[in-house]
């Protein structure tokens, strides 16, 4: 399928540098990369490689010092502050490694919280039932356990029907049982829905579930691989 | 944004308890500023109604005896809009059941006619009947005193002779809202009284037939007041006139002015300490609930809110913080004013209040309110505005403590590894440190501010009345008489010592400067009445020259060696010149002294006294009492000892609303920064302190930690709230320097103390609050989260 999907992310010669005093630590040193409409992308390589800063840049959190990052027809290096949190709001989803639920929201209040400020939201309860939590609506955070809280993470990620899902080690935090839970709700949202779905990792085992794997390693995309013998979530296991 | 409001509630129903500490301090501030505004304005309003509503005069002047056909010509002085002419006359008074004499002042009452000014509020009864020398008004105050109805009577020796009096009507008078007896410090209703008579009665009983010795004029809008007063000092110099003078100068405006004053004061010191405290206590919630936030913040920021959505909801949060404060402070505030509007009203016997509700001063806390509060949380919200959505993702660094303490010094080695924690935690923060040191310190300045006032009113009282004026009453001749007149006085009983004096009216010129101000002669080497030295100690009067207390000193800039101009307003009414030979100390009034014999020499006509201060045995105090109230040759007596008594009594009764109110602001704001310090420090350090709980220390062990830090604090802030105390006593003296009184300021060692035993057991109580906590401390809970 990649062969002849459109292209969503197209970055080209992309470089971060982060200055703290004297020290300058190159983050990422000119990376190509492009993700495809409806694909399921797994981003992987080891702690500090520069993965995390990569997304971070597609998805509109930062901006690179150097090269080019389109999203569609909008250029997003070069954008203003306005620009990208208006893109963040409109296309994207996110799921971060500590969840980063509101702890003072319940489940259905932290859904909400996006769903207020998007164009065509799901209703909150809808997308907490695509990931098995609708018995958990009025929970808290602290009431949830660990894969609860990621799940509805996710929830709050695909209720504003992102075009695009971002999902920075969703997993890390969670032993395997819960963390293959949590993977079976991504790739069935990136079935169901069609979102194009960037998830980063280190491990390598999660690789078996994309359509495609950028190996990313000291801040360039090291590798390219195309992974033909897709497997379901449930199927792997670490 | 409705989810987001949501989670303003929650975080605010969480943070209550620290919420509502800050909101309490505001709330003091707010209280303040609606009290004192609210009570400034209210009194001046309602001075203002009265004045004008009964007429009360601009221009004041005493004569000895001016015909009455003067009064056209004082008419017809440029700027002068009316004219009242009458008789006053100063009493003795006999009052059945009361042993020690009053005094009194009898006013004449127009017969025919309503007074044009000066007008009496009628509370009761009616006007005397032109004509009958029985009949009098008296004022509501006095009458209440001695639980007079109308129709009581009582006796007055009025020239010369006793007569007796009946009650047919009780009023107010404007003139007398602060109704100040002879000697006295403070209104003593019991032994001061305003009687009004029919003019043609008073006339008749003083010779006064067809002539007056009081004038009250009002002036055309826009009119030269300064010029009025000399016109009217030239027309009725050559009958005695004594010298006119404008409102400032009215005995009961001026004080009335000097309690607006302390109004005002209040309401621009008071607020300000309290909203700095407050904006502090934001600035330190407020950047540890972001600090804590800052990963709910970035993903605010990543799902799409905008940085100013994200920064108006820490703006919220801090403005309903801000709100409540001043939602309580207005009603406490509101709630307190119309207290002390009301008990200025009793006090200064108003015969209606106007209660002023500026919705400007409600609008003006708000706005400072909302000011400080956001000024106190700008730095916070600055780093909300400005925190990357990115970095918020990420865990702040650990902060970095510095070897302040060398663990090699032997001291710090005895020290236990926890008190040092406690002092490193302090050192790593100094600002911090330093600031909230400096927050509660101000609790320790208002208790200090509070309380001073006894210490230095007590010294006050002590220099004036135990070391410079020590008689026990000033007896006074209803007319000047010859030095042999004191021996009939001296052979009174119980008249242990005696000290005749003259006092003669005059007005003192310096270069542009000029005052009305009386001369005290006193004898040489008096020992009643006697004159301290800037150090307090007693000083030979000079045998010639003026002796000048410091504030006339200040007052028409004079030293010693310079040369002023006297002009008498009475007997010779001679103009001439004397040098200043002599500065002393005194906290009472405009004094200006001088030997007997040298001021019977200046003044000329021969040698005259008009009163005596005696000092009495007080076992023969009634038959004393009793021959004064019968002695007709006495106009008025000073019992100093029993105004001095008065004068404890009403500072008390004063200080102590006052003083109340200060302690629970005290508290509020030691505990306002206590408890949250504390609170912001079991936050910082709560997964250190579980870390110690886990390796096995005791609960009482790990409050060390947090006990060293916050017991330096608060004992810092001892020392610097003293200082700051004393800064603010001394300020607020001098803004309450007028020519009535100054106060020395004097602060005791025990207002210290007692300052500092208020906030550090208000401390230590807020303190144990939050320990209680740490006792409660979920161990694993804490260590299983991510800092
Ligand atoms: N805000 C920052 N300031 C300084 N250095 C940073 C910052 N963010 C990331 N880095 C550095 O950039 C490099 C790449 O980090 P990151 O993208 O987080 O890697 P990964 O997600 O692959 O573990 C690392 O060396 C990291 O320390
Ligand atoms: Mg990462």
């Amino acid at each position: 399928m990649t062969d002849r999907a459109q292209p969503v992310f197209v970055a080209r010669g992309v470089t971060k540098v982060y200055r703290s005093g004297e020290v300058e630590v190159h983050a990422l040193r000119g990376v190509d990369a492009t993700l495809y409409e409806g694909e399921l992308a797994v981003i992987l390589g080891p702690s500090g490689g520069g993965k995390s800063t990569l997304l971070n840049i597609l998805g509109g959190l930062d901006s690179p010092t150097a090269g080019h990052v389109r999203f569609r027809d909008h250029q997003l290096s070069g954008a203003t502050e306005r620009e990208l949190t208006r893109f963040r709001r409109d296309h994207v989803g996110f799921v971060f490694q500590f969840y980063n639920l509101i702890p003072s929201l319940t489940a259905r209040e932290n859904v909400a919280l996006v769903t207020e400020i998007s164009a065509d939201p799901m209703a909150p309860e809808e997308a907490l039932a695509m990931v098995d939590l609708d018995h958990r609506l009025d929970h808290f955070p602290a009431q949830l356990s660990g894969g609860e809280q990621q799940r509805v993470a996710i929830a709050r990620a695909i209720a504003k029907r992102p075009e695009v899902l971002l999902c920075d080690e969703p997993t890390g935090a969670l032993d395997s049982k819960t963390g293959i839970k949590v993977l079976e709700a991504l790739t069935a949202v990136n079935e169901q829905l069609g979102t194009t779905t960037a998830i980063i990792t280190h491990n390598v085992e999660i690789r078996r579930i994309a359509h495609r794997v950028l190996h990313v390693a000291d801040g360039v995309i090291a590798r390219l691989e195309v992974n033909p013998t897709r497997v379901k979530a449930s199927e792997i296991s670490w | 944004m409705r989810t987001l409001d949501r989670k303003l509630w929650r975080d605010l129903s969480r943070l209550w308890s620290q919420a509502l500490a800050i909101a309490l301090v505001q709330a003091c501030g707010v209280a303040t500023l609606v009290l004192a505004v609210g009570s400034f304005q209210s009194l001046l309003e309602t001075r203002t109604a009265y004045y004008e509503r009964y007429r009360f005069a601009e221009v004041f002047a005493q004569a000895t005896r001016a015909p009455q056909q003067l009064t056209a010509q004082i008419g017809a002085i440029a700027g002068v809009a009316t004219v009242e002419a009458r008789i006053v006359q100063p009493v003795l008074l006999d009052i059945a059941g009361m042993r020690e004499p009053a005094t009194g002042q009898v006013l004449s009452l127009p017969d025919h006619r309503q007074p044009v000014l000066n007008r009496l509020f009628m509370r009761q009864g009616r006007t005397p009947q032109p004509g009958r020398s029985d009949e009098v008004i008296v004022n509501e105050s006095f009458a209440q005193a001695h639980g007079f109805q109308l129709g009581a009577r009582f006796s007055a020796i009025m020239n010369g002779s006793k007569r007796e009096l009946q009650i047919v009507g009780i009023a107010l008078s404007p003139e007398f809202v602060y109704a100040l007896g002879p000697g006295d410090l403070v209104p003593d209703a019991r032994r001061f009284g305003l009687i009004w008579m029919s003019e043609s009665a008073l006339a008749g009983l003083y010779d006064l037939e067809g002539a007056f010795n009081d004038l009250s004029l009002r002036l055309l809008r826009g009119a030269n007041q300064t010029a009025v007063i000399e016109q009217l000092d030239q027309l009725i110099a050559p009958y005695g006139g004594a010298g006119a003078h404008a409102r400032d100068e009215h005995p009961s405006h001026a004080f009335l002015d000097s309690e607006l004053e302390q109004l005002r004061a209040m309401s621009r010191v008071i607020p300000p300490i309290f909203l700095l405290v407050s904006a502090f206590l934001v600035n330190i919630v407020l950047s540890r609930l972001v600090a804590l936030e800052r990963e709910q913040i970035g993903l605010l920021k990543a799902v799409g809110y905008g940085r100013w959505e994200v920064t108006s909801h820490y703006l919220k949060l801090i403005a309903m913080i801000a709100l409540l404060g001043v939602l309580i402070g207005a009603a406490v505030g509101t709630w307190l004013g119309q207290g002390l509007t009301r008990l200025y009203a009793d006090f200064f016997h108003f015969p209606f209040l106007l209660f002023q509700r500026d919705p400007l001063v409600y609008l003006l806390a708000v706005g400072v309110s909302l000011l400080a509060a956001f000024a106190g949380g700008a730095g916070a919200l600055a780093s909300v505005l400005n925190l990357p959505p990115a970095v918020a993702m990420r865990p702040p660094a650990p902060p970095i403590y510095r070897r302040w303490i060398s663990g090699r010094l032997a001291a710090v080695r005895a020290l236990s590894q926890l008190t040092i924690m406690g002092f490193r935690h302090l050192l790593r923060w100094p600002l911090r440190s330093f600031l909230t040191a400096l927050g509660a310190s101000f609790a320790v300045a208002l208790l200090v501010l509070a309380i001073f006032s006894f210490d230095s009113i007590d010294y006050m009282i002590e220099v004036s009345f135990d070391r410079a004026e020590r008689q026990d009453a000033t007896l006074h001749f209803f007319q000047e008489a010859p030095p042999a007149a004191a021996q009939a006085l001296a052979q009174l009983p119980g008249v242990l010592q005696l000290e005749p004096a003259r006092t003669m009216a005059a007005r003192l010129r310096h270069g542009h400067r000029s005052r009305l101000i009386a001369i005290q002669g006193r004898p040489a080497g008096a020992d009643l009445g006697r004159l301290l030295d800037l150090d307090h100690q007693p000083l030979r009067l000079p045998e010639t020259g003026l002796a000048i207390s410091e504030h006339v000193a200040k007052l028409l800039a004079l030293r010693r060696g310079d040369l002023v101009q006297v002009e008498f307003l009475e007997g010779q009414r001679r103009v001439v010149e004397t040098p200043v030979t002599e500065v002393f100390q005194s906290y009472f009034g405009l004094v200006v002294a001088m030997d007997q014999a040298a001021l019977d020499q200046l003044a000329g006509g021969g040698p005259r006294i008009d009163s005596a201060r005696v000092l009495i045995d007080d076992a023969q105090l009634d038959a004393l009492y009793q021959r004064i109230k019968n002695l007709p040759v006495i106009g008025t007596v000073a019992l100093q000892r029993l105004a001095v008594a008065q004068f404890r009594a009403t500072i008390r009764e004063n200080i102590a609303m006052s003083v109340a109110i200060y302690v629970s602001f005290s508290v509020i704001i030691a505990f306002g920064i206590v408890y949250n310090s504390a609170r912001i420090q079991l936050s910082l350090h709560g997964r250190e302190l579980a870390s110690l709980r886990v390796l096995g220390f005791q609960v009482g062990e790990v409050a060390r930690v947090l006990m060293t830090e916050l017991g330096l604090i608060v004992l810092l802030a001892q020392p610097l709230g003293w200082l700051l105390g004393y800064g603010f006593a001394w300020g607020m003296l001098k803004g309450f320097e007028s020519d009535l009184y100054r106060i020395p300021l004097v602060v005791a060692p025990s207002t210290f103390a007692i300052a500092s035993i208020v906030v550090l057991s208000a401390s230590a109580v807020s303190a144990l609050i939050v320990l209680r906590r740490l006792g409660r401390l979920d161990l694993i809970a804490v260590l299983k989260t991510r800092e």
